[in-house]
């Protein structure tokens, strides 16, 4: 396979892309789910060499940040306080795979008998903007120019993304103490203080005799 | 076709086994929800792969950042994805105390 011809490039691809293949192997075949989250942020690191390799540079960054830094930490944070048997998942695990194999190796042989030879490109052209601004101000002109509409659809999705998962998930706790302001201010005298006129039926004790009291 | 040399073909085929590998995690992982979520980002990943190597290697004269851009709206769309079902996660463990998929028969469909 390896011909005498092949680059730094191309080793490194093959490198990382037989990482990125292992890892995402042991994502779905790992025993415990927190072993897969951790396999599924190694797939996404190696993906973002693989980026750097295609010069997409800050797409490789975000991958990072938002990937492993906030999506996986989420699934690390959920998989972590559910309190789940994982044993049960395992019975019959292997039972679905001579057919899942089968239609994975079908798919993957499809694409690469495709692909490989339809895609020959091996030049990739080179931009003398990209060289002179850089991918991530030649993006960032993009996504605020041409692209500005969808950035802020996008931003909104992301509102209603936080706001229906809070609105999911929170609960109100019970064995909590708590007044609601609004109900406060509106109680008026009448609700809290009976008034109760009543006549004095008690006798007035009499005056205190002379001498009494006295030692 | 050579081997040696890098081209287009490589990226998209890399993309396509990493698709058909997440096809067949989702057939093995029936039961684990958590597993199947985190399959379905592994498909995201792989449509993303192709999406840049082709923003790479298309002519200069062609639409070159769009690849770029649509990856950058589909790293916001799962990301809201994964926030969503991570929360019905937590809520359908809180009511049924199981995340078993095979379990989740209630509406008898």
């Amino acid at each position: 396979m390896a011909s005498i011809t092949m680059n730094n490039t191309t080793a490194l691809f093959y490198v990382f892309s037989a990482v990125l293949l292992l890892a995402s192997f042991r994502v779905i075949t790992a025993r415990s789910t927190v072993h897969a989250a951790l396999f599924l942020v190694l797939a996404f690191f190696t993906a973002s060499c693989l980026w750097m390799l295609l010069s997409a540079e800050f797409l490789a960054i975000t991958l990072v940040l938002v990937y492993v830094g906030a999506v996986m930490v989420l699934f690390l944070f959920v998989v972590m306080m559910l309190d789940i048997n994982t044993d049960s998942f395992r019975e019959g695990f292997w039972k679905h795979f001579p057919l899942a194999g089968l239609v994975g190796a079908v798919i993957a042989l499809e694409l690469a008998l495709v692909l490989l030879p339809g895609f020959a490109v091996t030049q990739a052209p080179v931009d003398p903007a990209l060289a002179k601004l850089g991918n991530t101000r030649m993006l960032g002109i993009e996504i605020y120019t041409k692209y500005l509409y969808p950035l802020q659809i996008a931003a909104v999705l992301l509102l209603v993304a936080i706001i229906a998962a809070i609105a999911l998930t929170l609960r109100k706790r019970k064995d909590s103490k708590y007044l609601d302001p609004g109900e406060q201010v509106k109680a008026r005298k009448e609700d809290r203080v009976r008034i109760v006129k009543m006549d004095a039926v008690v006798q007035a004790p009499a005056a205190p005799q002379k001498g009494e009291g006295q030692p | 076709m050579s081997l040696g040399v890098l081209s287009l073909g490589h990226f998209l085929t890399l993309g396509g086994i990493l698709f058909a590998l997440s096809v067949i995690g989702i057939f093995l992982n029936r039961r684990n929800l958590i597993v199947l979520l985190m399959a379905i980002e592994l498909m995201l990943l792989a449509v993303n792969m192709n999406f840049v190597a082709f923003s790479h290697y298309l002519p200069m004269e062609a639409d070159r950042m769009g690849g770029q851009v649509f990856v950058f709206f589909i790293l916001t769309v799962a990301a809201a994805e994964s926030a969503i079902g991570l929360a019905i996660l937590v809520v359908l463990f809180r009511n049924r105390a199981s995340i078993a998929v095979d379990q989740l028969d209630t509406l008898k469909g």
